[in-house]
């Protein structure tokens, strides 16, 4: 029912978008639906010169999964480190304070003076999207795991490395995936921002400025329903590995 | 086996840097097969008393010996029983009981083999692929008490393991320790507030003076097994404990 109820305003939102089409007749401020859809399914046919939807979106989502892998490899031991061990926490801290209000696009212009133009800069500036919520969940998911899960695997024997492989490192797995899916999907909101600036020639971002620049609305649009459902659908997925494997969180008893 | 605990004082620096006395010359020698419940008002010191004995804190002054060698770190001839929440929420029932095994190296099968015997002994043979969330406290702390029995430690040390328990479940629990007790032959030191639990349990009760916890008095309780606890004997020995423990949480008198 509720899953119904959601569906009402986006249907609306289509009819009056439509309606509002026909008011305006202009494609060049608001292009009517049947001529964005055919955009959208027909996602293998070039568009513009620059790639088909698919093409361009594969670009992207490879974007993001090396910059959001590596800002993951790097979060999460950090993360576990600081969460662990208070020495750890009292040295990172004030700098990871100073350091995560600064918007991710505020550094394109240091990544560009730094790796130039191309990927580099690109991966770069998921990176520092993703790196801060994925960092400050572990720390607080590894500072989550009960101190009598842990002493439970001392008194029955467990070294330090095995209290972290069977005891915090599953204890903290939920707030970690937690900081993986919030910093999966400020990757992506990233990426697209980093395809417009100037520079790449290939990816959803450019995609869409390079179709405002040619003045194809209908193009901008179907690539903006692209971004949106394609974020949707990782979303999706990690709420689903969230429900099938970390659904003990709140049931600890 | 012996557990001697000699001469242990245990002071703590408060946060106003004054020294708070928790322990303060305990002395007591454990018979193989003994069971010794420690009973005390509540910051008398009792679960202070049963870490340093577990090997999870170190004693001011004094020392703790299993059979002549000094206890500085968890052993395994000792497993620990915890109050609540000690169950992983992640593992099953089995993987539970096995962890201490786990953590040893035991193959898997020899594992699993051993969760069942164990989890039969304290009446939950079928519950094996249960998660912890899906239990009742009293069959969670059959659990744990299952899990400390697995890795085959003489000494068994219990810090109000029933205390979060309904009354009912708590007289039940008390009737099925004494039952695996009296079958695996374990000692046990039993740390309780309640004088009933104590008296329906232990061979010797051991007093502990409020703040800083001294031993009051050591009191044999000679009934035979089952205790009837509406007995004369019984009312008799719980009147003269509660007697003293009335006079540690009310100095005036």
């Amino acid at each position: 029912m509720t899953r119904r109820l959601g569906l009402v305003l986006p249907i609306l939102l289509i009819i009056g978008w439509e309606v509002a089409a026909i008011i305006v007749n202009n494609p060049f401020f608001l292009p009517k639906l049947e001529t964005v859809i055919p955009v959208l399914i027909s996602p293998f046919s070039d568009i513009l010169g620059t790639g088909s939807l698919v093409q361009n979106a594969l670009v992207s989502i490879e974007r993001v999964v090396l910059g959001f892998a590596l800002a993951a490899a790097v979060a999460i031991p950090l993360g576990i480190g600081m969460g662990r061990f208070a020495v750890l926490n009292d040295f990172f801290d004030t700098t990871i304070e100073l350091l995560r209000p600064v918007p991710p696009l505020a550094w394109v212009p240091l990544a560009l003076a730094w790796f130039k133009i191309g990927i580099v800069s690109i991966v770069f500036i998921i990176f520092i999207g993703a790196v801060f919520p994925i960092l400050l969940n572990t720390v607080d998911g590894v500072r989550g795991v009960k101190n009598t899960w842990i002493e439970v695997s001392t008194t029955l024997g467990a070294k330090e490395r095995q209290i972290l492989t069977k005891v915090v490192l599953p204890g903290a797995a939920p707030t970690i995936w937690t900081g993986l899916r919030v910093g999966f999907g400020i990757s992506w909101m990233c990426v697209v921002a980093a395809e417009i600036l100037p520079g790449p020639t290939s990816g959803l971002g450019y995609l869409i400025m390079y179709a405002y620049n040619l003045g194809q609305i209908n193009v901008i649009i179907a690539g903006i329903i692209v971004i949106g459902l394609i974020g949707l659908v990782i979303d999706q997925g990690f709420r689903a590995v969230e429900k099938r494997w970390f659904g003990w969180r709140g049931l600890e008893r | 086996m012996t557990l001697s605990i000699n001469d242990v004082s245990r002071t703590f620096i408060s946060d106003n840097a004054e020294t708070i006395d928790a322990l303060s010359h305990i002395s007591l020698s454990v018979n193989n097969e003994e069971f010794i419940c420690v009973l005390g008002p509540s910051g008398c010191g009792k679960t202070t008393l049963l870490r340093i004995v577990a090997g999870l804190e170190s004693a001011s002054s004094g020392s703790v010996s299993v059979d002549g060698i000094p206890i500085t770190h968890p052993s395994p001839k000792m497993a620990m029983i915890f109050q609540e929440y000690s169950l992983y929420p992640w593992r099953t029932v089995e993987e539970n009981v096995a962890l201490g095994l786990e953590l040893r190296g035991m193959k898997k099968q020899d594992r699993v083999d051993a969760a069942e015997k164990y989890l039969e002994l304290v009446g939950l043979t079928g519950f094996g692929q249960r998660r912890p969330h899906e239990l009742s406290g009293g069959m969670r702390q059959r659990v744990a008490v299952a899990r400390a029995l697995a890795i085959e430690p003489s000494i068994l040390l219990m810090d109000e393991p029933f205390g979060a328990l309904d009354a009912q479940t708590r007289n039940r629990m008390q009737h099925e320790l004494l039952r695996i007790w009296e079958k695996t032959k374990k000692t046990i030191l039993f740390v309780t507030h309640s004088v009933d639990e104590a008296v329906f349990l232990a061979d010797r009760i051991v007093v502990l003076t409020h703040s800083p916890g001294r031993i009051k008095e050591i009191v044999t309780i000679p009934s035979a097994r089952p205790r009837e606890r509406t007995g004369e004997e019984f009312g008799q020995i719980r009147r003269h404990l509660l007697d003293m423990i009335r006079e540690e949480i009310d100095p005036v008198q």
